[in-house]
């Protein structure tokens, strides 16, 4: 089905929901071609299809929700039913509903690229294949790839409401990545490199492989540091990972349960001065630019920290009805499950502090990170404690030196934030949706060897 | 109890999509259904907040020649759509003729799996009712408790696996899991404190749980937490209490036995069949046959009977883990380890419950032989890089040890080491086996339930990354 159908089907479902109800339907159907290589031949290759189905029903206040994976007639009653039937059993809550239509007018953005659909299988097959080639040449101490993967695939989605929202969302993706190996007869280490867009063109081969041949042998030979307090350097992939954090915690969902620390510091200063942060998925360079959010909004900017000081949070329909400021238009959503607010194109201003070679030949004793571990398990987004595994290269007077791993930083996001000591003069705009340049955080405990 | 799916497909149906799979040259071809239904329902802030249902079926198909996998998926179940993802996965392995015959189905039911009360006999008002008893119980076990979140949730999960090489099963799979997440505040800010239980089981894992005393459990641990100091960064000698210190094996070490991964050069345990790879106090066992546990099942997503496999004996790298593709390759036998997230995601080397082996220590015996170290009793999520082992992993809960003693809590951190170094450092082994709380493990992007457990154990030294 394509986004039109999509909202046709939509509709219908609406329809079904009975004058006391408020229903909201999300409909999906995506199509995907992934291609893993392996010693230059293809290992697997899927073509999927999916479609999804997400109904939420609200009764006086109450909620239910229920999905499924396909749009045959006897699916979509039980998931309507099910919806039903789930919202008998919730709780009242009087800021409980669907998103109400406004009237912020939303941005026109293309993020649909034919070529995705008529790119040959074959030039897919060789864009993991030459990954995977230029790899292994690179250097005798790249023992092998793990995998060398290419995917794209395509997405149209539809959101209709009982409050008369009914909108559509397309685009594509392509995306291409490497895990390779190294090994120099003492330690064995790996690098990972990923880079994607819209369609392939906007893969860049370099930066993938610059990121995992380099990182792979970088880190042979690496050793455990002494326990010491570092600046970190964080290039806009690891900034992107420590605002994408700090942004976790301005969510309306965790600031209307208490679960922020940051809850009743609007206009306070948070951070250093030069850090300046809002999300703003109009804004067309953004790898997630979208017109809408997850409830069916039009996608508007929303000013998060300026020049240090606290400006607000990220709120879905529920929690800014809750707070009192209304939506932000910050819902964000698998078609599968509950809008929730989030981020959903986050963008950290740039700064004064040149280029990386300039961040890093600032550093007096600093740790260069080349990858965090344990995000899962080593931040606390309620107390803000964090304690990571890191791996990366120390930095001292200015030049990068030897490679380090089995450390951890220890800090609290609260305090890093204060301690941004420069921000880069270059905004990336990563992947992931997230745009920034690299940054400086000082005074971080770096915990290796001794006490 | 819903019909088995054997009963929904026709047989005529599958027997086609295998001639399609193999009509381009493949050598196997395999024909994956799974129907799977789950319902959560969760409180927070004091209130029911959701329920959520979710359902999926389809089937995903592949076809492989030599090295190479030809896969497609369909929510559609109906013998042409079947015969349909058949063609688009023979497909993906060019135009070749068909070379290869299926032999002929011949269905073997699984032993049915023993659930004494399937979700479905109990009200949802009873099931809503669990998590308001978690909340008034978290609640009154302290004043300092100012959050609660709790879930329940229940899962349905049938598949069905069909052949080139005849093999013809079905099984299902009902789990239940309930888990509760307590934030404390204080003057120091705020903690978390969090217990979760589940079993691959029906309703009946609330005879074996009070949901009162999980609660508690969750409650105590947050407002403990808010009196802990910073854990002392640096490396020191390490007691990990029984049960959740599982997931450090699952992470350390299941990955890299993983046959796919090892043959790939992936693995620092590779060409190491026979060696000392541990202190001969470690013996890891993988067994996706252990009653109820989190990770286990009677056949795996392609077919073949869960197993008890020995991984390390004594100390001793004794086998790797196997699915069919790796099995095949390497003329070995499946060891019943091929899983997949769902029908959309081909199957691979996966663990199931995960676990050391209880030695003869008593528990006091190996804290008290600490003179200065850290007792860590509830382990979080981990992550590894299976190429150089090195992994790391969060303390929800732990102690310092100070002259044998344990004694005050500390703030949450990470243990940092590298995996066949630590498992040559365990000094003590103790005899007090427990499993820890269901994990999903994730690998190349897909989930999958699994258990882990073990003993309290000693490790000469790990890097502790302090607290704030």
């Amino acid at each position: 089905m394509n986004q039109d159908q999509l909202l046709e089907q939509a509709q219908r479902i609406v329809q079904m929901a009975d004058t006391n109800e408020q229903i909201e339907v999300c409909c999906s159907s995506s199509t995907s071609t992934k291609i893993k290589v392996h010693g230059g031949q293809v290992e697997s290759m899927t073509d999927a299809h999916n479609d999804a189905m997400g109904i939420r029903i609200l009764n006086e206040g109450r909620e239910g929700f229920a999905s499924v994976g396909s749009f045959a007639k006897d699916a979509i009653e039980k998931a309507f039913n099910d919806a039903r039937d789930n919202s008998q059993f919730a709780e009242k809550d009087e800021f409980i509903g669907i998103a109400e239509p406004d009237d912020t007018k939303a941005v026109e953005i293309d993020t649909w690229r034919e070529s995705v659909f008529s790119k040959p299988v074959k030039e897919k097959v060789s864009i993991a294949t030459e990954l995977e080639r230029r790899a292994l040449e690179a250097d005798k101490r790249i023992s092998g790839v793990r995998v060398s993967s290419y995917t794209d695939g395509s997405s149209q989605v539809a959101l209709a409401s009982s409050n008369g929202i009914g909108v559509t969302n397309r685009s594509t993706f392509s995306v291409a990545s490497i895990q390779v190996m190294s090994a120099d007869g003492k330690d064995n280490r790996s690098g990972f490199g990923y880079d994607g867009g819209l369609e392939s063109s906007e893969i860049d081969s370099e930066i993938i492989l610059d990121r995992a041949v380099n990182r792979a042998l970088n880190m042979l030979g690496s050793v455990k540091p002494e326990s010491q307090t570092v600046d970190l350097v964080l290039e806009p992939d690891n900034a992107a990972t420590f605002f994408g954090l700090i942004a976790s915690m301005l969510n309306g969902q965790s600031v209307v349960k208490g679960r922020s620390p940051f809850s009743d510091r609007v206009s306070e200063s948070i951070a250093s001065e030069l850090v300046t942060m809002f999300d703003d998925a109009t804004d067309s360079e953004s790898k997630s630019a979208s017109a809408y959010d997850g409830e069916g909004l039009a996608s508007r900017k929303v000013n998060l920290i300026e020049s240090g000081k606290l400006q607000g949070f990220l709120h879905d329909s529920y929690t800014g009805r809750r707070y009192g400021t209304g939506s932000t238009a910050s819902a964000s959503r698998g078609v599968r499950s509950l809008p929730r607010p989030g981020s959903q194109a986050l963008h950290v201003t740039p700064g004064e502090g040149g280029s990386e070679e300039d961040l890093i030949s600032s550093v007096m004793n600093g740790l260069y990170v080349y990858d965090f571990a344990g995000l899962h398990s080593g931040v606390n987004p309620v107390s803000g404690d964090l304690s990571l595994g890191v791996e990366g290269v120390m930095i001292r007077d200015g030049k990068l030196c030897e490679s380090v791993n089995e450390c951890t930083i220890n800090s609290t996001l609260q305090k890093m934030l204060l301690g941004v000591t420069s921000v880069g003069s270059q905004v990336e705009h990563l992947y992931s949706g997230v745009s920034t340049p690299a940054v400086v955080i000082e005074d971080v405990s770096l915990s290796g060897a001794g006490a | 109890m819903a019909e088995k799916l054997v009963d929904t497909i026709e047989k005529e149906a599958l027997d086609n999509a295998l001639k399609e799979a193999l009509s381009t040259g493949g050598e196997f071809a395999e024909v994956f259904i799974e129907d799977k239904t789950s319902n959560s329902i969760s409180l927070d802030d004091a209130r029911i907040d959701n329920l959520a249902s979710s359902s999926d079926r389809g089937a995903g198909i592949r076809v492989t020649l030599g090295d190479m996998t030809g896969f497609a998926h369909t929510s559609d179940l109906s013998a042409a759509s079947l015969v349909k993802a058949a063609g688009s996965a023979a497909k993906a392995l060019g135009f070749g003729q068909s070379k290869t015959k299926a032999q002929e189905l011949s269905y073997q039911p699984s032993p049915a799996q023993n659930v004494q009360t399937p979700h479905n006999k109990i009200e949802k008002a009873e099931k809503v009712e669990l998590l308001r008893t978690a909340n008034n119980s978290a609640r009154q076990t302290a004043s300092e408790i100012s959050q609660v979140s709790a879930r329940y949730s229940e899962s349905f999960r049938r598949i069905l696996i069909a052949n080139s090489l005849g093999i013809y099963k079905d099984d299902a799979q009902t789990k239940t899991l309930f888990s509760v997440n307590c934030t404390a505040s204080g003057d120091t800010g705020m903690q978390t404190g969090r217990e979760t239980v589940g079993h691959t089981i029906g309703y009946e894992l609330f005879n074996q749980y009070s949901v009162d005393e999980l609660a508690a459990t969750a409650a105590a641990r947050a407002s403990e937490k808010l009196k802990a100091r910073p854990a002392p960064a640096g490396t020191w000698p390490v007691v990990i209490g029984p049960g959740s210190g599982g997931v450090m094996f699952h992470e350390a070490c299941g990955h890299g036995l993983e046959a796919d991964l090892v043959y790939k050069g992936a693995s620092v345990f590779a060409n190491r069949v026979g060696e000392l790879v541990a202190s001969p106090l470690v013996t890891l066992i993988d067994d996706g046959t252990m009653s109820k546990e989190w990770g286990t099942y009677q056949i795996d997503d392609e077919g073949h009977s869960a197993t008890r496999n020995v991984l390390i004996q004594d100390g001793i790298l004794v086998d790797y883990l196997w699915d069919a593709k790796t099995a095949r390759k390497y003329n070995h036998t499946p060891s019943g380890n091929g899983r997949r997230q769902s029908y959309k995601h081909l199957p691979m080397v996966r663990m199931t419950n995960t676990y050391l082996t209880a030695g003869t220590s008593t528990p006091e015996e190996i804290i008290g032989s600490v003179d200065y170290g850290i007792y860590v009793a509830k382990l979080g999520g981990g992550q590894v890089d299976t190429a150089s082992g090195d992994f790391v992993f969060g303390m929800v809960e732990s102690y310092l040890i100070e002259g044998g003693k344990i004694t005050a809590p500390l703030r949450e951190g990470q243990l940092i080491g590298n995996g066949p170094k630590v498992l040559t450092q365990i000094e003590a082994v103790g005899n007090d086996f427990e499993m820890g709380p269901p994990g999903t493990c994730g690998k190349d992007g897909q989930g999958v339930p699994v258990g882990d457990g073990v003993p309290t154990l000693k490790v000469a030294e790990l890097t502790i990354g302090g607290s704030a």
